[in-house]
């Protein structure tokens, strides 16, 4: 298995270097450096000189890939892409066009990102796999009908539509929990209760259908019947053992999220006035600072591939017939 | 149900918080810059206002709009020189002038506010492991204010590092104030490791001198007036070259921690706590210098009842606590929970919050008034216009032809319904370029733009027809361009794009469809907007100003020739020239606020009527609600620093939270009886399952 991983993250550096490229040539294709300095710089009084020296200050005076105006390898390295994308092989994720430095930014806004983000996650998937356990246990019953009914309602509402309802009749009608707000520690409880409620109610529709998938085809093997056979009440069968032997589609699609988990939500944090990651790279985009784009896509990628990583390693931890070789 | 409890659980600020004289503001986005050399938008503003200083202040509650000395212990003496350097009388012709000279001189005693750059020796070197929460716990110090902390900002100011949005005006006016940009760069090249302050102390801008330590002088180009109004800016605030110094420690940097974020000021408030992704705080500045609220005002602040705390130290509250809070509908119910202390009107709120009687008087509806909220509302020092670019051979240009095609578009172009549907109602038809409250702009009759209204007891706008008969004598009969036989197409440019703005599009084209004029929406991001209108390649767009000062020069020159966008890089997006009009420009901009200048400024207005080269637009009105315990709050749109002048009853606001906030927990109940209820079923389903048999 070490030896698997070794493999795997090697992989990781092509990767990494490819979405950096594509990073790099779509962000250049829609802004130009001096785009991204009168941006910074604001609409009034806004000289040439003074476009000419935000960029010589950032580093965004260098060509883009290729710099003629340079001998050998400087020809490469004296660029905006490469003095821009090469510290982040090594975590080095600098100083964003704004300033602030990134590794600070991300470092202060993950945490309450990840207060909602982990127990929207943990409850989500009890509730989502309880019911769709229901739903099979209690198949071909009016209350299947019923459930299944509930999940196609709560499908079909939108997702903004759960925050804006859920702050006006709990935080607002019934004045149970504050409608916005966050404040770090044990205080955060309060605030992260609507939240994580409305992500658990409005993520309820589509998890359960999902797993109720995966539990019924599951449900109709013969190992099934077989324990049934054997006295096992339903219960007992499901939970013990159709529950079991669906880990691994459940894992696949878990463990990938859980290293991305920090990043946040932009609409729920939006809405919530969450401190979060949520909004850190489209608030990026839409302010051209191409140093925290680079920066969250780099990361986002890194993760997402650990993220894989981490699946492989969890099928080994649930399945023994699971080999990495 | 033991835990029931009256006691507001959503409170969202620390339990007992708000019986202090808290102010709950907040912020819908981070600001960028909190330094007073780069900040330059009202988000930023509305915090560094309440911090920085600078030498001169707009009167809170006087109408017209009147500057008084803030840190400046009186108002600035002004001598004039010829170009030899000689001394001339304050009669003398513009023409003469050469350099105008500001003698400038600061209160004595005033000291800026604790912070730990003034024990700059105990933290050049700080731990590297250091790990503060806050700033505020090193130990910290403070100092008087003198002359040199104006200059060293001035010095800020010019040096390219610093990247201040004004330093390429400021190069036009303050005289060696380029030489001086000029020469730091050289020094930062020549010695890279130079410390900041060290940098700027080490060179003098020539303009710029100090006379001792409660005295200094501005020399600037020329006789330019509106140089004192850019004084009472936050660019020329006073800072303590330690601050510079303490923040180049390369530590504090690695934690964010920088002049951009965590201000140095002489002002009523200092920021406590700045987390820009969750909240700021300003706190009360106990080294604030003496300033009182004003003894006396305009008849509208003497009416309502403004001068209640008149003579009371400033400023009135103790804590000022912006939470950020990106969505409008959250922002609205926290509002009307009491959790804010006042707000502006979104169009989400609007019908709930305003109403229109028979008459078309705004006011606020039943629900509003039932909870004690109060309305302001004021016409903003902003206009939103419609412009041609002058250049465009189609609708540019000053001929004859041209001229009538413009004003044929601006009399079918029906701002009033406008405003209306996209505006709620807030919103002025704009007559010319100034907009109300800017000396030069005349209300009624004698005021309206004659190629769009006439006057019968009110404004009343030209009937399509005589848009058609323009239109017609600009050689497009019925609109038919003669070079192709079919309807003129005229092109848009816009960075509108989306569902919400397709409403906004569409009633456009209806204005030009009415006389058969075909309008193409070239949708397009902002980078490439600023690029056409650099360029000079869009046709027509929209754009919108905001006053830096209440100058009618301010607005002026946004038609000024020597500032045509495309020619050379000014403000003046239509790319307008009209000699006559740049000629009145030149001759009213150093003017004092006189008869004459009214007149110039009237002939200056027609000029630019007649010529069409916007349409121009409205003024938006401002409204803002305010809850009863929220004091003081008056419209200034020219002040930035109102804060220290709100006053606030905390026990009101108590009060109404506590009413307005009762956890109800009746429906908690009845959910879990339901819940409990479906249980049965459940249970005998279960029952049935677990005895039916295989077979």
């Amino acid at each position: 298995m070490i030896n698997y991983i070794i493999r795997r993250l090697f992989y990781v550096v092509p990767v990494l270097l490819g979405v950096n490229i594509l990073t790099f040539v779509l962000f250049f294709v829609v802004n130009t450096p001096d785009d991204m300095a009168r941006m910074q710089l604001g609409d009034k009084h806004v000289t040439q000189e003074a476009v000419d020296n935000w960029k010589q200050q950032r580093g965004y005076h260098l060509p883009l890939l290729w710099n003629e105006q340079e001998e050998g390898l400087q020809k490469a390295s004296n660029t905006i892409f490469f003095k821009k994308s090469v510290g982040l092989f090594v975590f080095d994720l600098g100083i964003s066009d704004n300033g602030r430095d990134i590794v600070a930014d991300i470092t202060q806004r993950m945490w309450p990102s990840l207060a909602i983000a982990i127990p929207s996650l943990i409850f989500g998937v009890l509730a989502n796999i309880t019911f769709a356990l229901l739903l099979i246990f209690y198949r071909s019953s009016v209350l299947e009908f019923a459930g299944l009914f509930l999940c196609i309602t709560l499908m079909s509402i939108s997702g903004l539509f759960y925050i804006i309802a859920g702050q006006y009749f709990i935080g607002k009608l019934l004045a149970l929990t504050p409608i916005s707000g966050y404040a770090p520690g044990i205080d955060a409880f309060k605030f992260i209760l609507l939240p994580v409620f409305i992500g658990v109610v409005g993520g309820l529709g589509s998890g359960a259908r999902w797993y109720r998938t995966l539990f019924l085809e599951e449900a109709a093997k013969d190992y099934v019947r077989t324990a049934k056979a054997k006295g096992l009440s339903d219960l007992q069968v499901l939970f013990r053992h159709v529950l079991k032997n669906t880990m691994i589609p459940i894992l696949t699609g878990i463990v990938v999220i859980l290293p991305l988990l920090f990043m946040g939500s932009l609409i729920t944090e939006s809405f919530f006035g969450i401190p979060g990651l949520g909004s850190y790279t489209i608030d990026a985009i839409s302010s051209q600072d191409f140093a925290i784009v680079r920066s969250m896509v780099f990361l986002g990628s890194f993760l997402y591939i650990i993220g894989l990583l981490m699946t492989d390693i969890s099928y080994t931890l649930v399945d023994p017939r699971v080999r990495l070789d | 149900m033991a835990a029931c409890t009256d006691r507001a659980l959503n409170n969202p600020y620390v339990e007992g918080e708000g019986e202090e004289k808290v102010i709950y503001s907040s912020f819908s986005e981070r600001p960028k810059h909190l330094d007073p050399a780069k900040a330059y938008s009202s988000n930023e503003y509305a915090i560094i206002a309440q911090i920085y200083e600078p030498l001169f202040q707009y009167h809170y509650l006087k109408r017209p709009y009147q500057l008084e000395p803030l840190l400046a212990a009186a108002m600035p003496t002004v001598s004039y020189f010829d170009k030899h350097n000689n001394p001339l009388p304050n009669t003398a012709p513009d023409v003469d002038i050469a350099y105008s000279e500001y003698l400038l001189s600061i209160k004595a005693g005033t000291k800026f506010q604790p912070h730990p750059s003034f024990n700059i020796k105990r933290h050049d070197d700080l731990p590297s492991d250091w790990d503060a929460v806050s700033i505020y716990d090193l130990p910290l110090g403070t100092r008087e204010l003198i002359a040199d902390d104006f200059i060293y900002q001035i010095k800020r100011l010019a040096d390219p590092a610093t990247q201040s949005p004004i330093a390429g005006l400021m190069a036009n006016y303050i005289i060696g104030f380029n030489d001086f940009s000029k020469k730091q760069t050289a020094l930062k090249r020549q010695f890279p490791t130079l410390r900041k302050a060290q940098r700027l102390q080490s060179e003098k801008m020539f303009g710029v001198k100090k006379i001792d330590d409660h005295h200094f002088s501005i020399r600037v180009k020329g006789k330019y007036p509106q140089f004192i109004n850019w004084l009472a800016m936050p660019f020329f605030a006073p800072m303590p070259w330690e601050a510079d110094e303490f923040y180049s420690n390369p530590l504090l940097a690695s934690k964010n921690i920088s002049l951009d974020w965590y201000p140095v000021g002489t002002g009523p408030y200092f920021l406590a706590e700045n987390n820009p992704n969750r909240r700021m705080v300003l706190l009360k500045n106990q080294n604030f210098h003496d300033e009182y609220y004003p003894i006396e005002g305009d008849q509208a602040a003497s009416a309502q009842g403004l001068l209640k705390d008149a003579g009371k130290k400033l400023p009135l509250t103790d804590k000022v606590i912006f939470s950020l809070e990106k969505e409008s509908i959250p922002y609205w119910n926290k509002f009307l929970q009491g959790y804010y202390d006042a707000s502006g009107i979104s169009s989400d709120s609007f019908d709930q919050a305003v109403s229109f009687s028979a008459d078309g008087d705004i006011g606020l509806t039943t629900n509003m008034i039932e909870r004690g909220i109060g309305l302001q509302t004021a016409v903003t020092t902003s206009s939103y216009y419609f412009g041609f670019n002058m250049l465009n051979e189609v609708v540019g240009g000053y001929s004859d032809k041209a001229k009538k095609l413009r004003q044929a578009i601006s009399i079918v172009m029906d701002y009033e319904e406008y405003i209306s549907i996209f505006q709620n109602g807030r919103g002025v038809p704009a007559q010319g370029i100034i907009p109300p409250g800017i000396f030069g702009y005349i209300e009624g009759e004698l005021g309206i733009n004659p190629v769009v209204y006439t006057w019968d007891e009110g404004l009343v706008r030209r009937p399509i027809g005589q848009a058609k008969r323009l239109l017609a004598e600009a050689g497009y009969q019925k609109g038919i361009d003669p070079a192709t036989g079919k309807p003129l197409v005229l092109y848009f440019d816009t960075m509108d794009s989306g569902p919400d703005s397709k409403s906004r599009l569409n009633w456009l084209r209806k204005q030009f469809n009415k006389i058969n004029i075909q309008l193409v929406i070239r949708g397009t991001d902002y980078n490439r907007f600023q690029e056409k209108m650099r360029s000079g390649s869009a046709q027509m767009f929209m754009w919108g100003w905001n006053a830096d000062y209440p100058d009618p020069e301010n607005f002026l020159f946004l038609l000024y020739g020597k500032n045509a966008k495309s020619i050379y890089g000014g403000e003046n997006a239509a790319n307008y020239q009209n000699v006559q009009f740049d000629a009145l420009f030149e001759q009213m901009s150093t003017m004092a606020n006189t008869p004459e200048r009214q007149l110039i400024i009237s002939k200056m207005v027609a000029i630019a009527q007649q010529d069409a080269p916007w349409l121009w637009g409205f003024h938006p009105k401002a409204f803002s609600l305010h809850h009863g315990w929220y004091k003081n709050a008056y419209p200034n749109l020219m002040a930035n620093n109102k804060t220290k002048y709100i006053n606030i009853d905390p026990k009101l606001r108590q009060i109404y939270q506590n009413k307005w906030n009762k956890p109800t927990y009746w429906p908690l109940l009845l959910a879990m009886l339901i819940a409990a209820c479906l249980l049965l079923p459940a249970y005998i389903i279960y029952r049935r399952i677990e005895r039916a048999t295989a077979l």
